[in-house]
């Protein structure tokens, strides 16, 4: 990528007056769709993502059943109205790819041997895009998944971490993904201490790589407490956050 | 649609077994050592038709590329650069597993990761290769194709088209009444650096380099490493359904940096040669 302008201040604010290891905004609801038998909606910074989980149901077509363990079936897509210029609503190549490093990111934390023979869909739709929508896509898939009471063995938490004007900062975003010179999306399943995600656009010396992966982990550890709250929020209500405040 | 499925290879349960035993012991089914990566074969200039082509073999994975050049418009927000396209697919040839059709996930993100490796590494300098800029632009194809599978396609397809890039002349192309021209003569493309990507697999605690398609089948977690020539790192994609631990990740990302170097003597070996 060429750089065009700085985009760190004297000061060491970014472009939206973030400090290096600062996360944007979060806000996870869960829930937020009815019929779905798990859902959350999250708003990372200007992200707007819907995620639902349907299942386990009955596989279809039903060839495609596996006899010891359940199918988990992904798909990310973006709405035409969520990027500056209009986006086709046939899915594209990347969203192929985003679709399959996410089914990826998420099978690691699911016991799928629990549900033989049957399917669970996930769909994630971005309504509004900024950058690190496979993060916010992934996070909230994952909360989902849990309101949807499917055997778990953690949470999936993720968050980018990148390089810009030379210094390795947390949560990049649309205008340094794009005129910044590395962005390295990360998945991590905080108890377990695993990554599932791993991905990086740009260069990174061995340094960096290794200052930007464990940049990447703190800032999935951070957005796990705020998926942590969304799901006690939803189920214990006003009652434990009264008793985080004793 | 992402859909998890079994392997299309059934490694049956005592291979398996077999198999984990084997590397659990430091040493691989066909013999080699974890981090051994098997024969490579890189013949350059096969195809005269193209601007530049390449037929790479690692073990028994075999891949064609073939560079072809055109004029056209830019990419939209790289209006000053020339376009680079890159496609790969797994041939019906390549495994009884494949049948033709429109590629399936794999196969888009096989052209993906390769892409990323080299537009990330800026092996080629696009801003070299613009004719009017936000009008008339180079647009470089490379297009792979995997006639034979075994594994490790990831690599095996990066090393084909970036030694058929490397193997590349372009045509001098000249603007006459604002249109592109073909001079008819030929020139060597902008390189700028030589990435090299390396895969590594996990089998259960065991991190191995460059797999085969029978230990693709029994892998937790997979991981491409794409580096440049000065070393650093351009670019990364973990895939399958497993997970690493962040030291893993490390070690991984070290080995990804010695094992390059050793390769990228052999793409520049081989390419020249070839010329």
């Amino acid at each position: 990528m060429t750089q065009t302008r700085s985009l760190i201040d004297e000061n060491g604010k970014r472009t939206d007056g973030r400090t290096g290891d600062q996360l944007r905004e979060i806000k996870i609801t869960v829930g937020v769709i009815k019929n779905a038998d798990g859902s959350a909606f999250i708003e990372f910074g200007m992200n707007k993502i819907v995620a639902a989980v349907y299942g386990p149901r009955e596989v279809h077509p039903k060839h495609m059943a596996l006899s010891d363990r359940c199918v988990l079936r992904c798909r990310y897509h973006m709405t035409p109205f969520s990027t500056d210029t209009r986006k086709n609503p046939a899915p594209s190549r990347r969203e192929v790819e985003i679709s399959k490093v996410m089914r990826e990111a998420l099978e690691p934390s699911l016991m799928l041997e629990d549900y033989p023979r049957a399917a669970i869909d996930v769909y994630v739709e971005v309504l509004q895009a900024d950058g690190g929508s496979r993060c916010a896509g992934i996070t909230a898939a994952s909360v989902a998944l849990a309101d949807a009471g499917i055997n778990m063995r953690d949470i999936v938490s993720a968050c980018a971490a990148g390089k810009v004007d030379d210094r390795i900062v947390l949560d990049i975003n649309d205008t340094e993904d794009k005129e910044g010179d590395a962005d390295m999306p990360v998945a991590y399943m905080p108890h377990l201490e695993l990554v599932t995600l791993l991905q990086l656009d740009g260069v990174l010396n061995e340094d960096q790589f290794n200052q930007c992966v464990e940049e990447a982990v703190k800032g999935c550890k951070m957005v796990y407490e705020v998926q942590r709250k969304a799901l006690m929020q939803k189920y214990f209500g006003n009652e434990t956050e009264l008793k985080e405040e004793q | 649609m992402s859909s998890s499925r079994r392997s299309t290879i059934i490694v049956e349960h005592l291979r398996k077994q077999q198999m984990w035993d084997s590397i659990s012991k430091g040493k691989r089914l066909d013999g080699r050592a974890l981090d051994e990566i098997r024969p490579i074969e890189i013949e350059v200039g096969l195809i005269k038709k193209a601007n530049g082509s390449a037929r790479v073999k690692i073990g028994n994975s075999e891949v064609v590329a073939g560079v072809k050049v055109e004029t056209g418009e830019p990419f939209e927000g790289l209006e000053n650069k020339g376009a680079l396209i890159l496609s790969a697919e797994v041939l019906p040839t390549a495994s009884p597993y494949i049948e033709p059709g429109p590629p399936d996930e794999e196969t888009v993100e096989l052209a993906r990761v390769v892409d990323r490796g080299i537009r990330e590494s800026e092996m080629l300098d696009l801003s070299k290769l613009a004719l009017i800029p936000g009008e008339i632009v180079y647009v470089i194809f490379v297009d792979c194709s995997v006639i034979n599978a075994d594994g490790n396609l990831f690599d095996a397809t990066s090393y084909a088209a970036v030694s058929a890039l490397m193997n590349s002349k372009l045509p001098v192309f000249e603007i006459r009444d604002r249109k592109a021209v073909d001079t008819g003569e030929k020139q060597n493309p902008p390189l700028t650096t030589v990435p090299v990507s390396i895969t590594a697999v996990r089998i259960g605690e065991s991190v191995i380099l460059d797999p085969t398609a029978e230990e693709e089948a029994c892998m937790d977690a997979r991981i491409t490493i794409t580096t440049n020539s000065d070393q650093n790192f351009a670019a990364v994609q973990k895939g399958s359904t497993g997970a690493f631990t962040v030291e893993q990740l490390k070690r991984a990302a070290a080995t990804a940096r010695i094992k390059g170097e050793e390769i990228r003597a052999k793409l520049r070996e081989s390419t020249k040669a070839g010329k």
